[in-house]
């Protein structure tokens, strides 16, 4: 049986129109082997989270430029928490103060990415901490 | 032997020349081109523009095709106009912040609105949560914007407004604002972007599906060419396409398609085109490529030019201008050492004025971090007056007109750009070519092409891909006021618990009748807000006659 494909969902929280971003990375990650389902702009954290369960996915990657994050992204671990989902990768990424990522890292997100990172880390990220196989 | 002659005999002993350089020490790459996929030669010389007919193709600035410019004497009478698009938080501050940016010299307002505003929903909208005062300011009603203006006649200033599926409501708003200031219409000068296509292709705040938006925009152009003379009813953008990944080419090219398409809906809405052209403008990205970037400025203005005359028949001159802001490019800013941003800044200022830009906002340096702190946006703003004062580029009129490359360079984006408006011409216009995906996947794949040239180091950015440092993150970052949510919130029932209900269902119900048949949505939104209706309400009362835009993800 050929080994499953990472799944990924990559979300737009929020009211944010900036997509630049994560379609890049949709490309990217598809580019070293990865399934990905991009949600959209304006995703509410409850359709994420169920897109999520019912994609069954390994990572939730979400992106946000607006500086909405400080509620977005602990609102999707913690619609996750409430299901019981525990073996989703949560990865967050945007323009992101350097001062809000602990919170965000205690509520649950596995890492921000932050200006400047490039595809190839979130690639290697995802495969070495993914929760699930 | 003629002149042309002799530089051909030169050339071929020059290539000689190079044949043996290159021998010993080969170019830094097997290939030069730029952003744009145009191939950069060695050298350029009067052999690359054999047929150049300086009178077809430049003019004098001020002349068609507007090559040169759209003003005789350019910056020599007046320099362009400073213009730093800032909003935050609540009303307040975004005032204090108004009048900390005229006292620092700035000439004219730009009004950010946070994305509930932009999106047609007032702050206490559960959509709303987390990103109330965010990218912008919070704009509900009418109470907002006395804030927001408060101290600043609206005479004085000419303002910007970046607000597109609500530009209506905005605009009434500032129209009644000034109302109350005893201010006539007719004095009032500033813009709204009220684009939308670009929304649906690139930046994402649209509301309604395309057709209403479209009605709603010709309702605009109507209304104000009659009542509100000196106001620009449009701001068609390339800004937003170049930064969701564009090339310098693919911004042009989308941008003027886009603009043609509002031009024929005003058409066949039953607009005579000199009555509406002369107050459409444009807003362009100030990107890094130099040169490229001077001409493509230039390429726009002539396809503009020759398209409104040959193709819609315009013959107000003023109709043929292009006319536009330009803004530095927030995509080519880092995160690392962002110092280095002034400098990336300053260059592409510079790229815009020798472009003709008629306004100018230069980003703060520290923009790919946060929102900026009032230091990194008085320096962005003494970045355009050291243009203007110290640099002596605005004492001549279009001074790299001439050289060979730009004369070249400016030929061949109006070509690459004209073939990308033929094929979505030949598409059926830029709403069909949205809905089939075609602009958004061109954006994609630059975009993609461009972030692949970073990471395998084809593409240097100073500090980001080489020359980097160990740093530690800046810490003096603007930082929004977590309560603003809240104080709207309270403010929004203070207002509903004062106001004239009956009064704001009636003029609610004007607006709806309006929308069902398909009269002049102007007058009605208008007469709403002077009822204090707020901006969610009217925008709810849109959505329940025209539906919402439902985006397929184009990935």
């Amino acid at each position: 049986m050929p080994e499953r494909k990472i799944r990924v969902l990559a979300a737009k929280p929020g009211l944010d129109g900036h997509d630049r971003g994560i379609k890049v990375i949709c490309a990217a990650l598809r580019d070293a082997g990865m399934e990905v389902i991009y949600t959209g702009l304006r995703q509410t954290p409850e359709q994420i989270v169920s897109a999520a369960i019912q994609e069954d996915v390994d990572v939730i990657a979400m992106s946000c430029l607006s500086g909405a994050h400080d509620y977005l992204f602990p609102r999707v671990t913690e619609l996750l928490k409430e299901k019981g989902v525990q073996d989703i990768l949560v990865l967050g990424g945007g323009i992101i103060p350097e001062e809000d990522i602990p919170t965000l890292k205690a509520s649950g997100i596995a890492e921000i990415f932050t200006p400047g990172a490039t595809t190839t880390q979130i690639i290697d990220f995802i495969r070495n901490n993914i929760r699930r196989n | 032997m003629s002149a042309l002659e002799r530089i051909k005999a030169a050339k071929a002993k020059y290539e000689e020349k190079v044949a043996k350089t290159l021998q010993k020490m080969p170019e830094r790459k097997p290939a030069f081109v730029n952003t744009s996929g145009i191939p950069v030669e060695r050298v350029y010389t009067p052999l690359d523009l054999e047929d150049f007919d300086y009178m077809e193709k430049l003019g004098f600035p001020g002349d068609f095709p507007y090559t040169r410019g759209v003003q005789p004497t350019a910056y020599r009478g007046r320099f362009w106009t400073m213009r730093q698009y800032a909003g935050f938080g609540s009303a307040q501050e975004t005032n204090e912040r108004y009048h900390y940016l005229l006292n620092a010299g700035q000439t004219g307002l730009s009004v950010a609105f946070d994305l509930p505003t932009q999106i047609g929903y007032d702050s206490d909208h559960e959509l709303a949560r987390g990103e109330v005062g965010k990218v912008g300011v919070a704009i509900d009603s009418l109470w907002d914007m006395e804030t927001l203006f408060k101290g600043i006649p609206l005479d004085k200033v000419s303002t910007s407004m970046t607000i597109n599926s609500p530009a209506a409501i905005l605009m009434a708003m500032y129209l009644v604002l000034a109302e109350k200031q005893n201010i006539s219409y007719d004095k009032l000068r500033g813009t709204i972007q009220n684009d939308i296509l670009k929304e649906y292709s690139s930046r994402g705040t649209y509301i309604f599906p395309p057709r209403p938006s479209m009605k709603i925009i010709t309702d605009i152009f109507e209304y104000c060419s009659k009542e509100v003379p000196q106001w620009n009813t449009i701001s068609i953008s390339g800004y937003h396409i170049r930064e969701a990944g564009a090339t310098a080419v693919q911004e042009v090219a989308f941008t003027l398609a886009n603009g043609f398409a509002y031009v024929d809906a005003a058409i066949k809405a039953g607009l005579p085109v000199d009555t509406f052209g002369p107050r459409l403008s444009f807003f362009f990205n100030a990107h890094a490529d130099f040169l490229e970037e001077v001409a493509k400025f230039r390429a726009a203005r002539r396809i503009w030019a020759k398209t409104m005359k040959e193709r819609f028949g315009a013959k107000d001159p003023r109709s043929l201008m292009l006319r536009f802001h330009t803004q530095t490019a927030g995509c080519t800013l880092t995160a690392q050492q962002p110092l280095n941003n002034i400098v990336r800044v300053a260059f592409q200022a510079m790229s815009a004025v020798l472009g003709g830009t008629q306004s100018l906002h230069t980003n703060s340096m520290d923009e790919a971090l946060a929102l900026p702190s009032e230091q990194a946006v008085q320096v962005a703003l003494r970045t355009q007056q050291l243009i203007a004062y110290e640099t002596g580029v605005a004492d001549t009129v279009d001074p790299l007109a001439g050289s060979y490359y730009i004369e070249k360079l400016t030929d061949e984006i109006e070509a690459r750009a004209q073939a990308y408006i033929d094929t979505i011409e030949k598409m059926g216009g830029p709403v069909v070519a949205i809905e089939k995906g075609y602009i958004q996947k061109e954006i994609q794949e630059s975009a993609y092409r461009y972030q692949k040239e970073i990471e395998s180091n084809e593409r240097i950015i100073v500090g980001l891909n080489k020359f980097q440092v160990q740093e530690e993150k800046p810490k003096e970052l603007l930082k929004v006021d977590p309560t603003v949510r809240d104080k709207q919130i309270e403010r929004l029932k203070e207002l509903k618990a004062q106001r004239d209900a009956a009064a704001v269902s009636q003029a609610l119900a004007g607006v709806k009748e309006a929308a069902q048949t398909g009269a002049n949505l102007m007058p009605p939104i208008l007469a709403a807000v002077r009822a204090m209706a707020t901006l969610g309400e009217i925008c709810d009362t849109l959505r329940d006659v025209f539906g919402e835009y439902e985006a397929a993800p184009f990935v």
